[in-house]
């Protein structure tokens, strides 16, 4: 019988919760890590068994762990016991290194002056989806790297930041790659978002990108109608079977492009705020879509304290709430970007988590959800693992 | 030997106890101690010292005899008593986050 993984990074630790194919009785181990900032954790599509982190601290730095028993045990890459044999040595600390290419430049400050590139943490690691040792991480501030050597050296992708990079400026939340997705169709094609940078594709493998905003309208932050970076993208989604459309939730606004983002229309519809963070694609249905609404950018909770799912399955425009099993008053937590995630089930079971520490699952599409997690640190990403 | 402590998280990073020792060749300054810390635990560059500029990162602080050398230059020689071994080199979090 198929089973589900699920990989939470939170605000102080990781937890791994783990389910059969009915996701109604849930294992969780952790915390991994504790008392760090687990940032993210994502499973390689070719090896479940591999998983990297982003594991990170105001205090210490950055440190890339990866475990190849799928969560039992982890190590910094180039660390294991196996990598040590007979070499004599200890772990080395290239797996954390993070360097800029050449000149790091400047980009635009909250004063509107020019300030220098300084690296901070990693927010998004995206596997390869052919190639285990092969993985892209997303870089605060802004920049994405590569690795080809299973984490254990990491390289920029330069590229990038020659788009109009003077002119990304930092969101509340600092200025990172949050968004990394890979064409499963056409593997030189990458699809990246930076808040508040905006949205970039290449098609040639990393090498150059060119903004993919045209479309989005940000009048308020961004007077210039034709303002081509700068645009506060929250998250961008795709279907594995149709990755020319792409779907984004904006600071404001939820869009949607069918000619891999060349063109962006809103599809904000009858929802009751356009505002909010993550948004995902149904596994088995790609013109259904999934947001989460907040309020406004001022108050970063649910409105009216009622914790509500909406679904199109018209590919946006049309909505409806989803509310069975989900808290409909007095609830004053936010869902960051990161944090929800799809399984590849018959059924495609829905999962997100808050900043209230509570993982939810819809095992049914979004019909029913229950708390398969209540009292974890602030959620920070939710990825989940479809096991055969 | 040179005796030095590590903050919580860095210990369970480099899986070793409260304080390592380490061989430090003569004259033994803040650089030279750090410079062979992460040689003999190189999981931890990076943690206290950005990887390119060699900076103390900000939160880090650096003690000894209970004196604050956070703001010393690299090159300042450690007081004796670290040196033979007495009083270790003290690596600390500092108390930040509200």
């Amino acid at each position: 019988m198929s089973k589900v993984r699920v990989l939470v990074g939170t605000k102080k630790g990781a937890f791994i919760l783990t389910a059969d194919g009915k996701r109604k009785n849930w294992e969780i181990s952790g915390p991994h890590f504790a008392g760090w900032e687990m940032y993210h954790l994502k499973g390689s599509p070719v090896d479940p068994n591999r998983i990297y982190a982003s594991q990170t601290s105001g205090w210490f730095g950055q440190i890339i762990q990866r475990s190849d028993d799928g969560g039992k045990t982890w190590n910094t890459p180039g660390s294991s016991p196996e990598e040590l044999k007979g070499e004599g040595g200890f772990p080395k600390g290239e797996s954390n290194k993070f360097v800029y290419e050449g000149e790091p430049g400047k980009h635009l400050w909250y004063d509107g002056t020019q300030h220098p590139w300084e690296f901070k943490r990693i927010w998004h690691i995206e596997p390869s989806l052919t190639d285990p040792d092969t993985a892209y991480a997303g870089a605060e501030d802004a920049a994405l790297f590569k690795t080809t050597d299973g984490g254990k050296t990491w390289k920029e992708l330069a590229g990038l930041r020659q788009t109009k990079s003077h002119l990304w400026q930092p969101g509340a939340g600092g200025m990172g790659v949050h968004t990394i997705l890979l064409d499963p169709k056409n593997e030189k094609r990458i699809f990246i978002a930076i808040s508040a940078g905006g949205c970039f594709r290449t098609d040639d493998g990393g090498k150059t990108w060119k903004p993919i905003t045209k479309g989005l309208k940000s009048p308020y932050e961004l007077p210039d109608p034709d303002a081509e970076v700068g645009h506060c993208v929250h998250r961008i989604a795709l279907h594995p079977s149709k990755p020319g459309v792409l779907f984004m939730q904006k600071h404001w606004d939820v869009l949607r492009s069918d000619n891999a983002g060349d063109q962006w229309n809103e599809v904000s519809g009858n929802l009751p705020s356009d505002f909010g963070f993550p948004i995902d694609v149904n596994f088995n249905e790609p013109e259904t879509i999934y947001v989460v609404p907040i309020t406004s950018d001022s108050l970063h909770y649910p409105p009216e304290g009622k914790l509500r799912v909406y679904r199109s399955q018209t590919g946006g425009g049309e909505w409806e709430p989803l509310t069975k099993g989900l808290p409909q008053k007095d609830c004053y937590v936010n869902v960051l970007r990161d944090a929800m995630a799809v399984d590849s089930l018959d059924k495609c079971g829905i999962y997100f988590g808050t900043t209230g520490g509570q993982v939810y699952c819809s095992p049914d599409n979004g019909d029913t959800w229950s708390a398969i997690a209540q009292h974890l640190p602030a959620v920070y990403s939710v990825e989940v693992q479809t096991l055969k | 030997m040179i005796r030095v402590v590590l903050p919580f998280h860095l210990r369970n990073l480099a899986r070793v106890g409260s304080e390592v020792e380490l061989e430090v060749a003569a004259p033994v300054t803040i650089r030279a101690v750090l410079d062979a810390l992460e040689n003999q635990f190189p999981v931890l560059q990076g943690t206290i010292r950005d990887h390119g500029t060699l900076k103390r990162r900000p939160f880090v602080r650096y003690f000894a005899c209970k004196e604050d050398l956070s703001l010393e230059p690299p090159e300042t020689p450690l007081p004796e008593a670290v040196v033979n071994g007495s009083e270790p080199f003290l690596i600390v979090g500092a108390m930040a986050g509200g």
